[in-house]
């Protein structure tokens, strides 16, 4: 238990948070939970802990909410960022029906926030920028006037800077787009290629509202001819020019003379995409084109082969003349010559649509050139702030949402238990199966685990019926030790997809709980679990609607994993 | 709340491990740590790290790494928190922060941990209630002594120099033994201001941004009070108007919790009581308005734009260089000025430029197909590309870029108190980030 700067505080926090009949009185919950906050001994760690506990207060009225919230501002003006943030986080989160609270609450953490970018300590400047990224998806022109605190120094680490760049690239307005380029400009040229290609990909995220000035920037970066720059404008010309059909034009007078300065894969697929697809309006695509093919022995990457065979193909559409030729020798080498499998089979099709007729090809070949409607899609505008209030002042702006959404991926598998198949538990697998089929059982599991389906709704009575309707197909019994936490439980088993009918409290004795489970061919297995009082043991017992011996296994030992997880977690 | 707490030297070498939890894992999580530190890719920022089940979270500081490990999802703000008053602590316990004193004060470090965390959670981080609990004594290097200075004045007359200490002298551990009295009571004040500064290629200023502390040292005994005066004409935010001149303004002014402002209205007086230790008692940030000229301007040469009785130290300048160039042939206007090619950059390094000076130092490089040899800074054609920005680093002592100075620091007299104590008061500013596009 946290000491929370005084032995009163401590007191009285008992009295709110594990006295039954303070939590069962309304008014004297609150009345408890009001002097918390009022107790001025708290230094910063007790107030952080303080606010960390009043998320899971409920106000009643609105009248209540707000005597909380005013109670509450002076901690949004306190020296420490942790208490700041947990203040924010906690109106946030109390005030979700209130957006202009929210938006209110907002701005009054904007000075604590940017003085935290610009501080001393790299890793509070970094955890700044990642909740500056956070609010920005909801307001995105919260920060617009204060772009310039955002600009990347010189001896700033390499990830501070990545951050900084995608916070200009979404903080852009009419009023500072002109200066947010000119420095992302001189990004482009920084000694390093790594940061270079962050600044490019950003003008290009800019280009989607502010078109032609970022293509004019992009085409004079082309003129600079450096491998690393030329490379990733290409791709960003080719993302533009599918999002933005109207500077296809511009983008077309450019191309000509950066294959030169191309060498990766990624950037030739790109360049060979573009000139397949608007080959027509660039006066030497079908020469450029002939040079790769030239090349074509010696290319390395399968990737760009492919879609060489593809944009070759288009361009033939349009300009067949000069491109006859080089097809024909394109042709015939994928068929005949590579290697590779995936390239010689998009020849052989290739070849035989040309057989089929010009028609067919066309008709397959002339998708859309652009999409505009896609780059809707992605932006996304405003984000509710309800959408991650929850998640403010925690770890998960701070790794991402998609590394976060891997990691938790990760603990939950963890938490699941140690691997399904595991031959040694069928030892206590009761005498139910014959000695000759054991052994296909063990087999079984590492092909084809049982899957229980998830969300199988079993309504109470129709469990009932069943229940007693069916016969017990298997019992066992698991050591256990101590009392049992429901809600532990009942999470751990909704990980396995096994539902709970219904649970005893915790404490109640005899304790019990009913499971239901089904698997993907609609075999349903009913459980009851069994805590006697003086026992160290929890009963199982399980039926099943039909007599398959093998999902009647798989069924268990997913049981046992659980039930024995859940038990060692407690000891 | 925290699973497990380790220091590591730059290095990797675990200096202090402790768990507190005993959930995860045992002391090779500490050389997991490291492992996966130098092994990141160049675009995951290591701040937080995931490994089997555990988020490692940490803060370099003077060199080591101080980390923290834990399996729930909580404030990131308030666990980095935590680890920079952890920093602090140990720095005013043990005199100063670095590998050399962790390994003399192990069991000082260990005592300290115990009390500051139980199972996880933090108790308390103030010094003055952990004074009471720690028993352990710092170990020094070698005690200080005023006698060390190596200037002396003759016949005990005073001179410049025994009105200054060094700048280790505050680097000594709080009192933490309640016997020893004799040590001096000394409290040192320091007005440290962050210069971060571009300027574009045709001189304009595209940003100023100054961010200042001023930080107190106290070795008196705790509970005395001090009020420390500041300009009158400090004014906050853009529309308050005090005195007759401009004023010196700052835009947001922030004060530890422990201050008392009622004075600071009327007479810009700030009182407090504070506790032995470090403490940072105001922060302030001002930008793109400072009121006096930029310390620094570069066209073809560099100019030190202040009154002559200043003086700047250190000045280094950076200049990134294109790919190839292999030779340098320079001139330079003093003996004591060094520049050196290295690692693609010129280093150009001045140890002192005095105030109103004008220094030039020409620059000859051979870079590989250019025509000709370029000179040094913008000719009539453009820069040949990687010629990068100029960065300067340096330090201006005496001096503070938004002119707020201290005006007084007066002690409340203590009956039982010794020797009136001494008081150090110190402006310094330095550069962050110093940036001059050519």
């Amino acid at each position: 238990m946290p000491y929370l700067g005084s032995e009163d505080v401590v007191k009285e926090l008992k009295k709110a948070l594990c006295n039954p009949h303070i939590q069962a009185d309304r008014l004297r919950y609150r009345n408890v939970i009001q002097r918390v906050i009022r107790m001025s001994k708290l230094d910063q760690w007790g107030q952080a802990e303080v606010l960390y506990f009043l998320l899971r207060y409920q106000p009643r009225s609105e009248e209540e909410l707000f005597d909380i919230l005013n109670l509450l501002d002076s901690f949004l003006k306190s020296s420490s960022p942790g208490v700041v943030m947990g203040a924010t986080k906690l109106f946030l989160i109390l005030a979700k029906k209130f957006p202009h609270v929210q938006t209110d609450v907002l701005v009054q953490v904007k000075g604590p926030l940017l003085a935290a970018c610009s501080s001393e300590s790299r890793e509070l400047c970094f955890a700044a920028l990642c909740h500056v990224r956070q609010i920005l998806h909801s307001l995105p022109g919260h920060f617009s006037s204060h772009y310039k605190k955002f600009f990347c120094s010189y001896s700033e680490p390499h990830y501070i800077k990545l951050q900084k760049v995608e916070v200009l690239c979404e903080l852009v307005n009419d009023e500072n787009v002109q200066q947010v380029l000119e420095e992302l400009r001189g990004y482009c040229t920084d000694v390093s290629a790594d940061f270079a290609q962050a600044a490019i990909f950003a003008i290009g995220g800019i280009a989607r509202t502010y078109t032609d000035q970022c293509v004019q920037i992009l085409t004079e970066l082309l003129g600079l001819r450096q491998d690393h720059i030329t490379t990733v404008v290409v791709q960003t010309f080719r993302d533009l020019v599918w999002l933005c059909p109207q500077c296809t034009e511009a983008v077309c007078q450019a191309l000509p003379g950066c294959e030169e300065n191309i060498q990766d894969s990624e950037g030739k697929q790109a360049l060979i995409w573009l000139l397949g697809v608007h080959g027509e309006r660039i006066p030497n695509a079908p020469y450029v084109l002939e040079d790769f093919v030239e090349n074509v022995k010696s290319e390395t990457f399968p990737a760009v082969k492919m879609e060489l065979l593809t944009a070759l193909l288009r361009l033939f559409l349009s300009r067949p003349a000069e491109c006859q030729d080089t097809l024909g020798r394109l042709l015939y080498y994928c068929i005949e010559e590579e290697k590779d499998m995936a390239v010689r089979d998009r020849g052989l099709f290739y070849y035989r649509l040309l057989l089929a007729g010009i028609d067919e090809v066309k008709r397959i070949l002339c998708s859309p050139k652009s999409d505009p409607s896609l780059g809707l899609l992605e932006d996304q505008a405003e984000r509710p702030v309800n959408s991650w209030a929850s998640d403010f002042n925690t770890l998960v702006p701070v790794y991402g949402k998609a590394r976060w959404a891997t990691i938790s991926k990760c603990q939950g598998a963890e938490r699941c238990g140690p691997e399904l198949p595991n031959t040694a538990s069928f030892a206590t697998s009761g005498p139910l199966i014959p000695e000759e089929n054991k052994k296909r059982v063990q087999e079984l599991p590492d092909a084809g685990a049982l899957m229980l389906v998830p969300k199988c709704q079993l309504t109470a009575e129709c469990f009932e019926k069943t229940w007693l309707h069916l016969k017990v197909a298997h019992q066992q019994v698991l050591p256990w030790q101590g009392a049992v936490h429901p809600d532990t439980l009942q999470m751990a088993l909704q990980v396995v997809n096994i539902q709970t009918i219904a649970m005893s409290r915790a404490g109640a004795q005899p304790w019990k709980a009913y499971l239901s489970a089904q698997d993907d061919t609609g075999c349903l297995f009913l459980t009851e679990l069994l805590l006697e009082p003086e026992n160290l043991e929890m009963q199982i017992s399980v039926k099943q609607n039909e007599a398959r011996t093998e999902a009647l296994n798989g069924f268990i030992s997913v049981l046992e994993t659980v039930i024995g997880t859940i038990g060692e977690i407690k000891s | 709340m925290i699973s497990q707490f380790f220091i590591l030297s730059s290095k990797g070498d675990p200096l202090i491990y402790k768990d507190f939890r005993g959930d995860s894992g045992g002391r090779d999580v500490a050389e997991l740590f490291y492992r996966k530190l130098t092994g990141l890719p160049g675009d995951e920022s290591p701040v937080v790290m995931h490994h089997d089940d555990r988020h490692f979270i940490h803060i370099r500081h003077s060199g080591l790494y101080l980390v923290a490990t834990t399996s729930e999802n909580i404030s990131p703000f308030s666990l980095l928190e935590l680890l920079s008053r952890l920093a602090t602590l140990l720095g005013d316990y043990c005199g100063s922060l670095g590998e050399g004193t962790i390994s003399r004060n192990v069991a000082l470090v260990y005592e300290l941990l115990d009390e500051v965390l139980d199972y996880g959670y933090v108790q308390t981080t103030s010094t003055e209630m952990l004074r009471n609990f720690i028993q352990t004594e710092a170990v020094v290097s070698k005690p200080f002594s005023l006698f060390d200075l190596s200037s002396v004045g003759l016949f005990g007359a005073e001179t410049q120099q025994s009105k200054v200490a060094p700048s280790s002298a505050a680097s000594r551990p709080v009192l933490s033994s309640r016997t020893d009295q004799s040590q001096k009571n000394e409290v040192f004040l320091d007005v440290v201001e962050r210069l971060s500064v571009l300027i574009a290629s045709n001189g304009s200023l595209l940003k100023v941004d100054v961010q200042g502390e001023i930080r107190l040292k106290s070795f008196l005994p705790s509970g005395s009070e001090m009020r420390i005066g500041l300009t009158e004409e400090f004014c906050v935010g853009k529309s308050e108007l005090r005195g007759y001149g401009p004023g010196i303004r700052v835009d947001e002014v922030s004060f530890h919790s422990s201050v008392h402002l009622d004075e600071f209205e009327s007479h810009r007086i700030l009182r407090l009581q504070p506790p032995q230790g470090e403490l940072t008692v105001m922060r302030y940030q001002l930008s793109d308005d400072l009121p006096s000229p930029l310390p620094f301007r570069l066209f073809p040469s560099v100019q030190w734009d202040r009154g002559s009785g200043s003086q700047a130290l250190n000045v280094r300048l950076h200049l990134p260089l294109p790919r190839g160039v292999v030779s340098l042939s320079q001139e330079l206007s003093s003996p004591e000025q060094k520049a050196e090619l290295g690692e693609g950059a010129l280093r150009w390094d001045l140890p002192r430029v005095q105030g109103g000076s004008q220094l030039s130092a020409l620059f000859q490089m051979d870079v590989p197909g250019l025509p000709g040899p370029p000179g040094q800074g913008p000719s009539t054609s453009a820069p040949p590309l990687g010629l990068g920005p100029a960065s300067l680093s340096f330090e201006l002592p005496r001096h503070t870029c938004s002119g707020l100075q201290v005006r007084f620091l007066r002690l409340a007299f203590r009956p039982c108190g010794n020797a009136n104590p001494h008081k150090w008061v110190r402006h310094l500013s330095h550069s962050d980030a110093y940036v001059i596009r050519i």
